[in-house]
């Protein structure tokens, strides 16, 4: 038995306005606790880090690196918050469904906001738009349009469909582990509610998947930026 | 009713939704600038700031370090020249003792020299005055020698008497 999504239609009286509560909410949780966790741990900065502040100077050199293997740090520098707030918001979205899952009313309310294709295509799309908008303001309209006839014209179309693959498989890639993920961890929880008394062993194949589905949240996160990076320093550099 | 545990499946698949589209842009966006602004911004500040604090220590401990050998290499040749200066002084002290010691030998010598001359001259007037007053004596007894032959009666007997008398007198005044 599939269940519903809490779906609003024609939203405010617009006619193609149409929400997913369960995602609009997710999200909207997401973005707090990555807003709150990162507030919390930068407070109190000090010249020697202590504690908090030394993790979260290890995620930032970690993004560092991943832009520093893509780009020189001299343009990369500028995609650090960017990549900061990615790298954070997908890992703690993955993280989200694999804590608890809330139903309402045959509704799925609680879940990783990235099991749904909708919003990791949003979040693809909107890298891809970044990178495109970057490789304007960087290199100039001229260079810009110049690469999509690179290195020789014939292969226009095919860059053109790059365009939208990346977009595609950026978004579907995220979308399909974590998705996966959730539905396997819904399969062992069936299976461990299914089976009476013994279901208790249930828990066990349960713990395992979930600390792999960290695992996974965490390499999805890491993959997601460094694509993002490497797409954007296709388009903000001209040495390929 | 809330269900937690009674589902097959949890996740589902949702269509595509403007709205999502929408939600997740703007909060995506939004969440961007405010981490930018209060948590990213600051830390990163702070690292540079850092940074910045580490470079220059070092290049103040490598201008200290250097200033540091600046001044061992002069105390060392402060040393030097000490060092050399005392041996200095004690060649020149070493020298103007052999010096001074031979003066003085010298002025001893002089001296020890002076005193025997001055020595010899006293023995030698001591001598001459001694014999001079002899003299003196002898003649005078020889004047009053023959004053007194003169006056007796010269007897050989008389004579001698006279002679002994006399020697006798001259050796009483002379005792």
């Amino acid at each position: 038995m599939d269940h519903e999504a809490p779906i609003v239609e024609n939203a405010f009286g617009i006619p193609w306005l149409d929400f997913n509560l369960s995602n609009v909410t997710m999200v909207l949780v997401t973005s707090v606790i990555v807003l709150v966790l990162s507030i919390l741990g930068t407070r109190k900065l000090q010249m020697k880090p202590t504690g908090v502040q030394n993790f979260m100077e290890w995620v930032v050199d970690f993004v560092k690196n991943i832009i520093n293997d893509a780009m020189d740090w001299k343009t990369g520098k500028m995609f650090l918050p960017l990549g900061l707030t990615l790298i954070t918001f997908i890992f703690v979205s993955n993280l989200l469904g694999l804590m608890t899952i809330v139903e309402f009313n045959g509704n799925l309310w609680w879940k990783s906001p990235t099991a749904d294709p909708g919003v990791t295509l949003t979040l693809a799309l909107m890298v891809i738009l970044l990178t495109h908008y970057y490789g304007m303001k960087l290199r100039g309209p001229k260079a810009y349009f110049k690469s999509y006839v690179e290195p020789f014209p014939a292969l226009l179309p095919i860059n053109i469909v790059e365009e939208f693959a990346n977009t595609l498989t950026l978004g579907l890639r995220l979308f399909g582990n974590i998705y996966a993920g959730e539905v396997l961890l819904g399969l062992i929880l069936t299976l461990t509610t299914s089976i009476g008394v013994f279901g208790v062993f249930g828990f066990i194949p349960m713990i395992v998947w979930q600390g792999f589905s960290v695992f996974i949240g965490g390499i999805q996160a890491f993959i997601f930026t460094v694509l993002t990076m490497v797409y954007m320093s296709h388009k903000v550099t001209s040495d390929h | 009713m809330p269900t937690l545990l009674n589902m097959p499946i949890q996740a589902s698949v949702g269509g595509f939704y403007p709205g999502d589209i929408l939600v997740v842009l703007i909060s995506f966006l939004i969440l961007l600038l405010l981490v930018k602004k209060f948590a990213w911004g600051p830390l990163l500040d702070m690292m540079q700031k850092r940074e910045e604090y580490v470079v220059n220590e070092l290049e103040e401990a490598e201008k200290n370090r250097k200033h540091a050998e600046e001044l061992a290499k002069e105390a060392e040749q402060r040393l030097g020249e000490m060092r050399k200066e005392a041996q200095d002084m004690m060649e020149n002290s070493r020298t103007l003792a052999a010096k001074q010691e031979q003066e003085i030998i010298e002025a001893a010598k002089e001296e020890a020299k002076r005193l025997k001359q001055s020595a010899q001259a006293d023995i030698k007037h001591e001598k001459d005055s001694a014999i001079q007053e002899l003299q003196e004596q002898v003649a005078s007894l020889s004047v009053m020698i023959a004053s007194k032959v003169i006056e007796k009666e010269l007897t050989e007997d008389g004579q001698k008497d006279l002679i002994d008398e006399y020697v006798k007198q001259l050796g009483e005044d002379h005792a």
